[in-house]
């Protein structure tokens, strides 16, 4: 049998967590909602000021899309972790940053892009205008697959831990803050009308920096919890 | 003279006790000279008044917070590279003082900012940056407690540390890059410093006391670790249960 190339590895391990996404439909659907459950609510908490919801719409939905990223780490790692997969993963001869990076794609496929195709209906909610909604969904696009490859590390590092949930928040969560400043600070500048051009350049050099640093450290840190 | 050979707890663990008096000295003389220059020889500050004085101890603080965080990730690289376990040690034992000097910064800070700039506290890049430094410090003290298996807690935590050396450089020039209401830089290696003598002085030599400080506490620490690890401490005079509960 012939040896698959990367790519054919990468697509096979996007493939099947796409597949297996897809044959638990309420898992991915469980997010989704979340999200427009814990976005709605804010209206409801503040009370429905438009200038009011204007001023704090950027920084509500994106720790909104913040939480949806960090409640669907746990699927990351955890199922190939229990049922073995991941260790014949560690094993397949391909670069194992590479088949994390697949992994993360789908990840972030499954919780991040919902989020991202959401956001101009959620920023509508909160009175944002055609400008602000298209600079929404641009920081959002730049911004959450950074998130799926800063948490990624958190899930490896507390793969299979007791209370793994709570201590990947602690972990990830001062990590996600560099994103969650530019993001959510390119929207209100969009809202104030000073240019957002400098946070979405900001977003998009967190972006690269993680593509190039953060797969590596994930798969250190799968190679350490399986060892 | 060969240093590898400290490599081995048992030789580390007797040397680190022969180095703790000298540093604990060092600190004990340091902090004390600088503690005097800054009250009583440093001038009074034309704007700031006597508030400014806080920043003998800020100042000092804020770099051993980031200058701790630096040699914690080196230790702990030098751990995944070698697999080196006193380097691990080193880390772990490095942790908790980098936290008490972030907490020590941030403290002070807010003391320094309330006269004036008016606040306690304020969202700017500088403070925000150095919160977020906390935070990695309780992380990689918090990863390392909640795994039961030494091995993977060493390597674990160790990758976290130099994750989150991202910060480091974002703390240093976060009052270049935003220009918010922390102040810049008044001591400087390239150019002069622009403000008096005195001040200098006192800041300097109260930072390299803390330093002593922070390689005096971080060896005590060290010894615990090895006999708490080791839990076989038949080399040198044994550790009590009395001595690992003083050096913490």
């Amino acid at each position: 049998m012939s040896q698959p190339s990367m790519s054919e590895a990468v697509r096979g391990v996007v493939r099947r967590d796409l597949l297996l996404a897809m044959r638990h439909r309420s898992d991915v659907a469980m997010s989704v909602f979340f999200v427009v459950i814990v976005a709605s609510l804010f209206p409801l908490g503040v009370g429905p000021e438009p200038a009011v919801l204007r001023m704090i719409a950027s920084g509500v939905l994106w720790v909104t899309a913040l939480l949806a990223c960090l409640l669907s780490l746990g699927r990351l790692f955890t199922a190939d972790y229990l049922d073995g997969v991941l260790e014949q993963t560690l094993l397949i001869p391909q670069p194992l940053s590479v088949l994390v990076l697949g992994k993360v794609f789908s990840h972030w496929v499954i919780s991040g892009l919902p989020v991202v195709l959401l956001s101009p209906l959620l920023g509508l909610q909160f009175g944002l205008s055609g400008n602000s909604l298209g600079v929404l969904t641009l920081s959002l696009l730049l911004g959450t697959p950074t998130l799926s490859m800063i948490g990624a590390i958190g899930a490896a590092l507390t793969l299979g831990l007791r209370g793994s949930g709570l201590l990947v928040a602690l972990l990830v969560l001062p990590l996600f803050i560099p994103v969650l400043i530019f993001g959510a600070g390119a929207v209100t500048n969009s809202v104030t009308g000073v240019g957002s051009e400098a946070n979405l350049s900001l977003l998009g050099a967190c972006f690269l920096l993680s593509l190039t640093f953060a797969p590596w450290a994930t798969a250190v840190a799968l190679r350490i919890a399986v060892e | 003279m060969n240093w590898l050979k400290y490599s081995s707890s048992q030789a580390l663990y007797p040397f680190a006790g022969r180095l703790i008096p000298w540093f604990t000295a060092a600190a004990l003389g340091l902090i004390g000279v600088g503690l005097y220059v800054g009250f009583f020889v440093a001038p009074t500050d034309a704007t700031q008044g006597d508030a400014y004085r806080i920043i003998f101890v800020h100042v000092p603080a804020a770099w051993m917070s980031m200058f701790l965080y630096v040699i914690m990730a080196i230790w702990a690289g030098i751990g995944l590279g070698l697999n080196a376990r006193p380097s691990f040690m080193m880390a772990q034992a490095i942790a908790p003082t980098g936290a008490l000097f972030t907490f020590l910064a941030l403290f002070t800070g807010s003391m320094w900012g309330k006269p004036t700039w008016g606040a306690w506290w304020v969202w700017d890049a500088r403070l925000t940056s150095e919160l977020i430094l906390l935070f990695q410090y309780i992380g990689i003290m918090l990863l390392r407690s909640s795994i039961d298996d030494l091995r993977r807690a060493d390597r674990a935590s160790a990758v976290l540390a130099l994750v989150g050396v991202v910060n480091v450089p974002i703390i240093y020039f976060s009052v270049k890059w935003w220009n918010t209401l922390h102040q810049g830089a008044s001591v400087s290696i390239t150019a002069a410093p622009t403000m008096a003598g005195a001040m200098v002085t006192a800041m300097l030599v109260m930072a390299v006391g803390f330093w002593m400080y922070s390689i005096a506490v971080t060896l005590a620490r060290m010894r615990c670790v090895i006999v708490e690890r080791e839990r076989q401490p038949s080399w040198g005079k044994p550790a009590s249960v009395t001595d690992v509960a003083e050096a913490r």
